[in-house]
């Protein structure tokens, strides 16, 4: 069904302007790291508040190990996912044990710690000033760029959509859910909580630090500011708003957060004024993400029919 | 400078940031302790106090002092406001929800500020004019001895409120035992309304005494309630006493480090306090493992 | 002659100077149906929770099929052999009622991320394994016209049921039922009763909390009576109904049927 969906939007997207494909890179990475992090908050009710860490790590990854060292991307990109991987599993560890408030403000503590380290191991990454001509990505030798990159990203995209669907159908996804819903029962049917959550951290990790390699090689120039707390809260919103309880949800949501900017062109001074209070109001009329809305919407429209009928 | 003047001078300093943070962590535990909920928008109580001033006095030219009141007003009002708007319409919300509202709010604060004031960062002189003291060959500016002074007033005041006024007891009791308290007769959700008033005023207070010495821009807000929450968790979360002094050993500590070792990395400094609190011993250096084993950490 | 599968020594939980549990010894054969009565706060529900893994023991040790359990995790102990439900239902309202029972199989199969994620044979394979075992169990208990519903919409109950049928799923060779007929009226309380000695035809040993005294005189083989901690009486229940100290101890208490 979903290759169905992918194969049907890709005439459209042959016609489409450079500005619209810019946008729609956007919209892709960022699905990609929000999909790690509705695994994470959605399904085994998790909180990050520093997921542009990994996102910032994979980019830094890619960008110095090609710029500095020569590494290829490949080889760049496989070490972001690896060093994001072991972070993950040194940081999650301990915070996954706290609960709640406690968990939000360690992820929170632990994003600003490697926003700092970006911004002070200048010589490896350029500190504040950024690290600049990153090599686009080649396929034989011919430059990925504009269309092409758009359809490698949302290529990623898809896989990673594949991939995480799979995983909420199967005995992973139950037993996060379970974790979810009753932490108790699901340790009295076998399931290991800190284990399964210290898995699904990493994968999220990885999902992020991969969206930062393709970050990194399509706007060839990265500099601290792009990874810091606004970025974590702009990719929790994304999730929050979305809807938490569905990848879907997520991938709305990004959609509509990455939209969003665009409309608020000439309005850069209200910008955060603006997500706050999306934010905010979200969350007081539709706390399960605009997604869970829509569909109550529906099911109570069918609800009124049948009881007519 | 000698070695010892160094150090004398980083120690001011210390304390000086450490009376921020001090008061940062107190106010988390007051809300905490009414609520059990940890308000990532605290930092911007701060921001907003320090900016107000600045905003008085540069521009209208209002006394400090009555600009002082006016701020403190102003921000407690907000923390109400924020409170009426965003906490108390959730009274069944997840644990998830509440945390991601204080978010909310802090970035909607933020957001206002931008909007008012810009991304400059803006300062104000000092309260009293006034030649720097030397201490040991320490230079240390009068603004610093308000600071402190200020401070501490607050803590007695606060201390005094907690255990003498009839209304800091009953505050006291909801955040042992929110049913009993509601059985007695105690009207909570005013504690909690009351709480988050007191927290904001704590911060502007902060806020406007700081911001002299280190202006103040829309963005400070999160690092400082970051390192006031460290504070807060190194004292042990529910302990006022202990908030307060852990907010200046942070302080000193991440001075000292700053001006002996290196100052990138300050920030990074209390951080790492937190994340060994939160990891290694939640309980803090005065709470109780129990305590915290209570309070679900 | 039946092994005894779970033997408790000297079994003690201390809240502080509440004795929750104090010195339990007793042992359960085999097949058997043990039910375990006492008046409220006696311990019984913290006496699961010990055996579960749930909460450390501050004295004594208990042991299963010969294995010492004492720190072992929850999710350690279910694949060992030991299943529960719960008092107050814990059932996962998030998902359906059969999803509900495949998490039951959760100890009995492998499948990690990398295989789930990318749908390995094997892992397919696995898959089908699990929901053809949550069916049967669903079909055992009676449920499987509700098997798509999500969880949280059952009545009662089915509610306890399927908690039942969760537990089943992870093969247990001894079940504890906390209160299975706590909320349940009188034919759904016979039901349960047919139903529990139908599992004990599969095999399994079944330990169980009950306040209700006609399931209990009707289903088990021994009774064992706590009151503060402590065993005060065990036997057979028309023994038991008739022991001065058990009647003592439930004077106060509303009994539910004698």
């Amino acid at each position: 069904m979903v290759m169905a969906i992918f194969i049907a939007a890709f005439p459209p997207l042959t016609g489409m302007n450079n500005y619209w494909v810019g946008i729609l890179i956007f919209v892709g990475i960022h699905s990609m790291t929000t999909m790690g992090l509705s695994l994470l908050m959605g399904y085994a009710g998790q909180i990050s508040l520093g997921h542009a860490a990994f996102y910032g790590i994979g980019a830094y990854s890619s960008g110095v190990l090609t710029t500095k060292f020569g590494i290829h991307p490949i080889g760049a990109f496989g070490f972001g996912i690896l060093l994001s991987a072991a972070i993950a599993f040194l940081v999650g560890k301990p915070t996954l044990r706290l609960k709640g408030h406690y968990m939000a403000v360690a992820t929170l503590g632990f994003g600003e710690i490697v926003f700092i380290f970006f911004n002070q191991l200048s010589s490896l990454t350029g500190g504040p000033s950024g690290l600049s001509d990153i090599p686009s990505l080649r396929i034989a030798g011919h430059p990925l760029e504009g269309k092409a990159y758009l359809y490698l990203v949302w290529a990623f995209v898809f896989l990673f959509l594949i991939f995480s669907l799979n995983l909420i159908n199967s005995r992973m996804g139950r037993a996060l859910r379970a974790l979810h819903s009753s932490e108790r029962a699901a340790g009295a049917m076998g399931v290991d909580a800190s284990l399964c959550k210290l898995q699904v951290f990493i994968l999220s990790a990885i999902y992020a630090s991969m969206a930062g390699s393709l970050y990194a090689h399509y706007v060839t120039f990265i500099s601290p500011s792009s990874f810091g707390l606004m970025f974590s809260i702009l990719l929790l919103m994304m999730v929050v708003v979305g809807g938490t309880e569905s990848i879907w949800g997520a991938m709305l949501g990004t959609a509509m957060l990455t939209l969003l900017p665009e409309y608020l062109r000439g309005l850069e001074d209200f910008e955060m004024l603006v997500y706050g209070a999306i934010l905010t109001f979200s969350l007081l009329f539709m706390p399960h993400g605009v997604l869970e809305g829509a569909r109550k919407l529906l099911i109570r429209e069918e609800k009124e029919k049948a009881k007519d009928g | 400078m000698s070695l010892t003047s160094q150090i004398i001078q980083y120690f001011f300093t210390g304390l000086t940031v450490g009376s921020i943070y001090a008061l940062v962590a107190l106010g988390f535990t007051m809300i905490y302790n009414a609520t059990g909920i940890i308000n990532l928008a605290q930092g911007e109580f701060v921001m907003l106090g320090g900016l107000l001033m600045a905003f008085m006095i540069l521009g209208p030219q209002i006394p400090l002092p009555i600009a002082f009141l006016i701020a403190i007003l102003t921000v407690t009002l907000v923390g109400i406001l924020f409170e009426r708007l965003a906490i108390h319409p959730l009274p069944k919300a997840s644990i998830l929800t509440l945390i991601i509202m204080t978010l909310a709010g802090s970035i909607l604060l933020r957001g206002v500020a931008m909007v008012l004031w810009g991304k400059d960062p803006y300062g104000f002189p000092e309260f009293v004019r006034g030649d720097p003291v030397q201490i040991f060959g320490a230079t240390i500016q009068p603004q610093v001895f308000w600071i402190l002074a200020i401070t501490i007033l607050v803590v007695f005041a606060v201390r005094f409120f907690f255990e003498r006024t009839w209304i800091g007891k009953a505050m006291s009791a909801c955040a042992f035992n929110p049913l009993a308290a509601r059985l007695v007769g105690i009207n909570v959700r005013f504690m909690v309304l009351l709480s988050f008033g007191l927290s904001a005023a704590l911060g502007a207070i902060a806020g406007a005494m700081i911001t002299p010495i280190t202006l103040m821009e829309y963005d400070r807000g999160p690092l400082l309630a970051l390192k006031g929450f460290a504070a807060a968790v190194l004292g042990g979360l529910g302990s006022g006493t202990g908030a307060i002094a852990a907010g200046f050993i942070i302080g000193v500590v991440e001075s000292l480090g700053a001006g002996l070792i290196s100052s990138g990395y300050k920030d990074a400094l209390a951080l790492l306090v937190l994340l060994f609190v939160l990891w290694v011993r939640p309980s803090g250096l005065l709470g109780s493992p129990e305590e915290s084993e209570l309070r679900k950490i | 002659m039946a092994e005894e599968i779970l033997i408790v020594k000297g079994l003690s939980k201390f809240f502080g100077g509440l004795r929750a549990v104090d010195g339990l010894d007793f042992s359960l054969a085999e097949g058997r149906i043990q039910a375990v009565i006492g008046p409220n706060g006696a311990g019984k529900t913290t006496l699961f929770n010990l055996l579960t893994g749930f909460i450390l023991p501050s004295e004594g040790s208990f042991f299963f099929i010969g294995k010492k359990l004492n720190g072992l995790k929850p999710h350690q102990i279910v694949s060992l052999g030991i299943g529960r439900t719960f008092q107050n239902l814990e059932i996962f309202s998030n998902m359906s009622v059969l999803e509900n029972v495949m998490v039951g199989r959760h100890c009995r199969t492998r499948a990690g991320i990398l295989s789930s994620g990318l749908r390995f044979p094997r892992m397919r394979k696995e898959e089908k394994a699990i929901r053809d075992r949550a069916m049967e169990e669903l079909i055992f208990l009676g449920l499987e016209r509700r098997v798509s519903r999500p969880a949280g919409s059952l009545p009662l109950g089915e509610q306890k049921l399927l908690e039942i049928a969760r537990a089943l799923a992870t093969d247990p060779k001894l079940l504890l039922l906390d209160e299975p007929a706590g909320g349940l009226n009188i034919r759904e309380t016979a039901r349960l009763g047919e139903i529990i000695h139908r599992i004990r035809e599969r095999g399994i040993t079944i330990m169980l909390v009950e306040h209700d005294m006609s399931l209990v005189m009707e289903i088990s083989d021994e009774v064992m009576v706590m009151n503060f901690g402590k065993k005060i009486a065990e036997g057979p229940p028309r023994l038991i109904q008739r022991n001065p100290q058990v009647i003592a101890a439930y004077l106060g208490e509303e009994v539910n049927h004698a």
